[in-house]
């Protein structure tokens, strides 16, 4: 009956994200008055997710699951679950998450409800709250299968630490020649960068940088913050950027605690895809920029003139709050 | 090669959302519909496959009527064929099934659908679509090259991307990157004549109960006011920023 846990890692730690859903899923738990069981896949040291509510621990150690596989890290997790006798499965919404629960949710006749961002309304029937036409609205969505796959947003629920401790058990699925069918050949990726879908801090710049040589002070001022850089989609558009930093309705979400934006007006598109950061900043020399209106703090000014002089402010403070 | 590209119908992306009957249905009055800006990147690249490849390009909208100008404009574009299965879109998995149902009929060789749809947000659809068919599935594909029954794809990934193979058939789950912003197509005027006269058959859907029900809408709470900061103050943001809002 346990709410079952798909639980990421990365270089050998777990991801925020994963632990944060464990915490959303030890909430549930209590609704149905059951436990919580995380999946782990190759993870060495699992005691840490007891602190944050995962009260059994299914180790997968298989060294063809090294990589993420789509297709063989579903298959797992449907016969976990199937050896809970899990109703509910609860995933993030990282790259990795997104692609895995529908075909999860496919093996296991469940219904799935993605972007869910705070515990359900009500265990039975089962409705969550969830975003909608990409954070314009939010949908309160019932799944009326017996089994249940909710993948939580980012940032939605916050991690909550509990006094537990979680007890480990190997298990092997039985994995087929199938799951294998889709092969990585090769990764690219960046390493110590903050990705936008991890960061707690984004800095986004737009067209008002002028030009790709004006990144320097996007990319200093994020190092100062530990943020990841991101920009708007003319930006990426011209390869002033690229693709992958492009935020907003047609590009990537964001869902940090802090936004800036500099030097972007605030486009409808623009804001509907950061909207769920909790605060934004937003320099821009135009008082008139509509992007005034959706941030709670604001700096009328050049922003050639301002970032750099931030940038120093916020390394003495962080030099003193060290 | 048979191609089938996936279309969700779906508000412009400057519409204002509104909803009515007690905000549980969406209100359509004067709102714009579009091809959903990641299946305009898919059947873009669906174009590419017809003219070097050679390859047949269907497009599919499961959905009312009201969708037909959409995919007309899909076959402005210069996709072969459209279908619409006749059955509104209720919930990611009851579309899925009725495109599966479709799908193995049609014997193709590429489904390519969107990440996402920006009405829905379920970035569910392919991959649930994938799994029905038992064929293989790539999301957030950004490149997406085939040879014979071999696909090479490159998949965006958190913080970098990755490159895959997979044999067909393949589904994919398409957006920005499998052909950049320029590339994208206005239908012209030809286009637009010849569309008229390409076979748009509507389809009577297969059963399928829906697994999700969107009982009621809510629109976010309206924004307090913007708090500005003099540019010459700049520590009066920081320390705002540390204790008023605890962000930094
Ligand atoms: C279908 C569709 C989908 C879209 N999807 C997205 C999306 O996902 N994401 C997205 O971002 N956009 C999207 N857009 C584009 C969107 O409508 C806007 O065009 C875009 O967001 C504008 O980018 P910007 O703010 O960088 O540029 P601009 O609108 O040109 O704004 C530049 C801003 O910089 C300010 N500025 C200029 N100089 C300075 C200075 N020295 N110091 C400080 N400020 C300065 C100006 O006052 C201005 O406000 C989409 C559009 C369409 C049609
Ligand atoms: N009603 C529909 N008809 C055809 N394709 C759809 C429909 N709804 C969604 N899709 C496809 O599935 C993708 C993802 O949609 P969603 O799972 O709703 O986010 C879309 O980009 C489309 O390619």
């Amino acid at each position: 009956m346990s709410v079952l846990v798909y639980i990421e890692s990365e270089e050998g730690k777990f991801k925020k994200a994963s632990l944060e859903v464990v915490s959303y899923a030890k909430e549930v738990a209590q609704m149905l008055g059951t436990t919580v069981t995380g999946v782990t896949f190759n993870a060495e040291d699992v005691s840490e997710l007891g602190t944050y509510g995962v009260d059994k621990v299914l180790k997968i150690n298989n060294s063809k699951l090294k990589d993420f596989n789509a297709e063989a890290y579903a298959d797992a997790l449907k016969q976990a679950a199937d050896k809970e006798q899990s109703k509910v499965v609860v995933v993030s919404q990282s790259a990795n998450s997104k692609y895995v629960a529908p075909l999860l949710a496919v093996h296991l006749n469940a219904g799935y409800a993605s972007n869910v961002v705070s515990i359900p309304e009500s265990a039975s029937p089962f409705v969550v709250k969830r975003t909608a036409f990409t954070n314009k609205a939010f949908s309160f969505t019932k799944i009326s299968t017996d089994i249940k796959v909710v993948g939580v947003s980012k940032n939605a629920f916050g991690l909550k630490e509990v006094q537990g401790d979680a007890t480990a058990e190997d298990f092997s699925p039985n994995l087929s020649e199938e799951d294998f069918s889709v092969n990585v050949t090769s990764v690219d990726k960046a390493k110590d960068k903050v990705t936008i879908a991890d960061a707690e801090i984004v800095v986004s710049g737009g067209r008002g940088l002028k030009g790709p040589e004006n990144w320097g002070m996007i990319e200093d001022l994020a190092e100062t913050l530990g943020a990841a850089t991101a920009c708007s989609k003319p930006v990426s558009d011209m390869g002033w950027r690229p693709h992958s930093e492009h935020v907003g309705q047609t590009g990537k979400p964001v869902a940090s605690n802090l936004y800036i934006a500099i030097g972007i007006s605030g486009a409808i598109q623009h804001l509907a895809g950061i909207n769920s950061s909790k605060v934004k900043v937003v320099i821009n020399n135009d008082p008139e920029a509509p992007f005034f209106k959706a941030a709670d703090y604001g700096v009328v000014g050049d922003a050639f003139e301002i970032v750099p002089k931030l940038n120093e402010k916020l390394k003495e403070f962080k030099a003193k709050n060290a | 090669m048979k191609i089938l590209v996936c279309i969700s119908h779906v508000p412009d992306t400057t519409s204002k959302i509104n909803f009515t009957d007690n905000n549980t249905q969406f209100d359509t009055n004067g709102v714009q519909f579009v091809i959903n800006p990641n299946d305009e990147f898919g059947l873009t690249r669906a174009m590419w496959f017809k003219e070097k490849q050679g390859a047949t390009v269907d497009v599919i909208n499961v959905g009312g009527a009201e969708t037909e100008p959409t995919l007309r404009k899909a076959l402005a574009i210069g996709a072969d064929n459209a279908i619409r299965v006749n059955t509104p879109a209720i919930d990611g998995f009851q579309v899925a099934k009725q495109l599966a149902n479709v799908a193995k009929e049609g014997g193709y060789d590429l489904i390519i659908a969107g990440r996402e749809s920006i009405d829905y947000n379920g970035g569910m659809v392919p991959g649930m679509l994938a799994a029905l068919l038992k064929a293989n599935f790539v999301n957030t594909c950004i490149g997406l090259e085939i040879e014979g029954t071999e696909a090479k794809a490159v998949r965006e990934i958190d913080g970098g991307k990755e490159s895959v193979t997979a044999k067909l058939p393949l589904v994919i789950g398409g957006q920005k990157g499998l052909v950049e912003e320029s590339d994208l197509r206005i239908p012209n005027m030809r286009g637009i004549m010849m569309a008229r006269k390409k076979p748009l058959n509507v389809v009577e859907p297969v059963e399928v109960d829906a697994q999700t029900e969107v009982e009621k809408f809510e629109k976010p709470a309206p924004k307090g006011a913007v708090k500005l900061v003099d540019p010459d103050n700049l520590d009066e943001l920081i320390q705002l920023l540390h204790t008023e809002a605890k962000v930094i």
